[in-house]
């Protein structure tokens, strides 16, 4: 029993930050129907560079701010550089400047933090809490409570914001968008921004815990994919549900077959959506008469 | 209120605005009729500047917009209810009217939509619901609200008629026939000549990318040449 509960708490952990890669995902898809494999790198970076900027001297609270400003700001040059002078490409041009995009990141994160496995130390100690028998970590915990804060933010920023409702009408119909006053370039840039920004977010949270190195990006977006995917892509409900299910049966698959099998976990999930739920768990059933 | 002179515009090498010279005075129903694939739509679209244009000039009260951003006019008086409707199909037809009016954050948007429900009472009773499960009359009526909430002083109505029931057209062109009265002034787009030649004041006909002619309406209307090719009679 307590073996178990071990299990759900690892799992709840890692699925937060698949969660908020999920996110991440959702925005751009929302805004421009563009899955951004970059996202992973976005993760990356904001443990990265708070490493960075934490050993060259910055309180933590500091080095971490900076480094999601720092990503948010990547993110708008991204799409000021690579997506918007390709606008008018097909959607898999545009998922292809994403992937160039991510290996670029990579590559320059490598020669800028180099090779080695970098860490900082956890918001709130090191002291395990004991719940029944398992134990969790205090950085957990900020971790759940970031993804969901994100979460619950941005469904207040679509639902409720005339900004956030902009965004939606951009990803819906972009020509009635424009046609309506909205500054769709802007949109984008937001969205990028956001998207960066979140991502940015899960790797100040989630490094101390998982620590980070220059390639760690690729495995983070794959698997905040699958959450995406899993639970409809551009719901951002479907996002925060999917993310933490990867997780779940990441950890359940590590502790219960084996760790080798964990990563195999996601792939097999991405399959069998494709198969059997294209549309995810909260898939958009299409209202479209037209 | 807009004159536009000598408009060209092109889709990659193949130009299909060859210099269009039009004119719409305040208070005005213009409109300007022409077969299938004469360039009406790309018309409107350069005058909302979603379509580059690759000569001419648009001026609208008084100001140069020709290269103007897209999402800069409407505020200034200028919106458009598109050709297919181009409704936000994934959010309520509330939605969609409040986005209509996207740049005020006034009490006037409440007053505004509660006029458009006036206008279109159908609208009120779907209020809540997801615009892309009305009907095709209902969608039109909601591009068409959706644009008034912008407030516009020049509305830009691209073929507010295509693929409608009869009964549900000349509800539509009766209802732009009475924008004239609210201070609206209307370039309406249509391939349907004779009901937009009977709500407006002058006329223009296009055909491939040109005008060909230009008038009164009732002068257009009883032309053998327009009656022959536009109204089949
Ligand atoms: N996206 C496009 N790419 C290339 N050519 C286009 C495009 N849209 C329109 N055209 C061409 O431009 C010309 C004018 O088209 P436009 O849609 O402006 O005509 P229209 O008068 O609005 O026709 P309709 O009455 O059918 O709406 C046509 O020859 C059409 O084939
Ligand atoms: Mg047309």
């Amino acid at each position: 029993m307590s073996e178990l509960l071990q299990f759900l708490f690892s799992g709840v952990t890692v699925g937060a930050v698949y969660a908020l890669v999920a996110l991440g995902f959702t925005i751009i898809y929302n805004a421009s129907d563009v899955v951004n494999f970059a996202q992973g790198e976005f993760v990356m970076l904001g443990g990265m560079i708070t490493f960075a900027a934490h050993a060259a001297g910055l309180p933590l609270p500091l080095a971490a701010i900076s480094a999601i400003v720092l990503t948010a700001a990547l993110g708008v040059g991204m799409n000021k550089l690579a997506i918007e002078p390709a606008r008018g490409a097909p959607v898999v041009s545009l998922i292809i400047i994403t992937i160039g995009a991510s290996i670029f990141i990579q590559g320059a994160a490598q020669i800028i933090f180099g090779k080695q496995i970098h860490s900082y130390p956890a918001f709130s100690g090191d002291t395990p809490i004991g719940v029944a028998g398992a134990t969790i970590l205090p950085q957990s915990l900020w971790v759940i409570g970031g993804a969901v804060a994100v979460f619950i933010a941005l469904w207040l920023f679509f639902t409720r914001t005339l900004l956030g409702r902009a965004v939606l009408a951009t990803s819906n119909n972009r020509l009635a968008a424009q046609l309506v006053g909205i500054n769709t370039n802007f949109v984008m840039t937001l969205s990028f921004a956001l998207s960066a920004g979140i991502g940015a977010l899960a790797g100040v949270l989630a490094t101390p815990i998982t620590l980070t190195a220059y390639n760690v990006g690729i495995a983070f977006a794959l698997k905040g994919f699958a959450g995406a995917m899993l639970g409809g892509m551009g719901n951002p409900k479907g996002a925060l549900v999917g993310g933490f299910a990867i997780g779940l049966i990441e950890a359940l698959t590590a502790g219960y077959l084996s760790s080798t099998y964990k990563d195999a976990a996601a792939f097999v999930v991405i399959l069998a959506v494709l198969f059997f739920m294209p549309q995810g768990l909260f898939g958009r059933k299409s209202t479209d008469r037209v | 209120m807009l004159t536009v002179e000598g408009l060209r515009s092109r889709y990659g090498r193949i130009e299909v605005l060859h210099g269009i010279d039009l004119q719409v005075n305040s208070g005005e129903i213009v409109t300007v009729v022409g077969a299938n694939g004469a360039g009406k739509t790309t018309l409107l679209r350069c005058l909302s500047g979603v379509q580059p244009v690759s000569g001419g000039t648009v001026t609208f009260r008084g100001d140069q917009i020709t290269t103007l951003a897209a999402w800069r006019r409407p505020a200034r008086g200028l919106t458009q209810s598109p050709e297919g409707r181009q409704i936000f199909t994934n959010l309520s037809v509330e939605e969609n009217l409040r986005l209509g009016a996207y740049g005020f954050a006034d009490d006037r948007v409440d007053r505004d939509m509660e006029d458009a429900f006036q206008m279109f009472p159908i609208l009120r009773e779907k209020r809540n619901l997801s615009a892309g499960g009305l009907s095709g009359g209902q969608q039109q009526m909601l591009a068409m609200a959706r644009a008034l909430m912008g407030r516009p002083s020049c509305l830009l109505l691209d073929e507010p008629s295509m693929g409608l029931a009869p009964i549900i057209v000349s509800q539509i062109f009766d209802t732009v026939r009475g924008l004239k009265d609210l201070g609206v002034t209307v370039l309406l787009v249509e391939q349907n000549a004779f009901g937009a030649l009977k709500i407006a004041d002058r006329g223009y006909v296009m055909e491939t990318g040109r005008i060909i002619m230009e008038g009164a309406a009732e002068t257009l209307i009883a032309d053998p040449r327009i009656r022959e090719a536009y109204l089949g009679i």
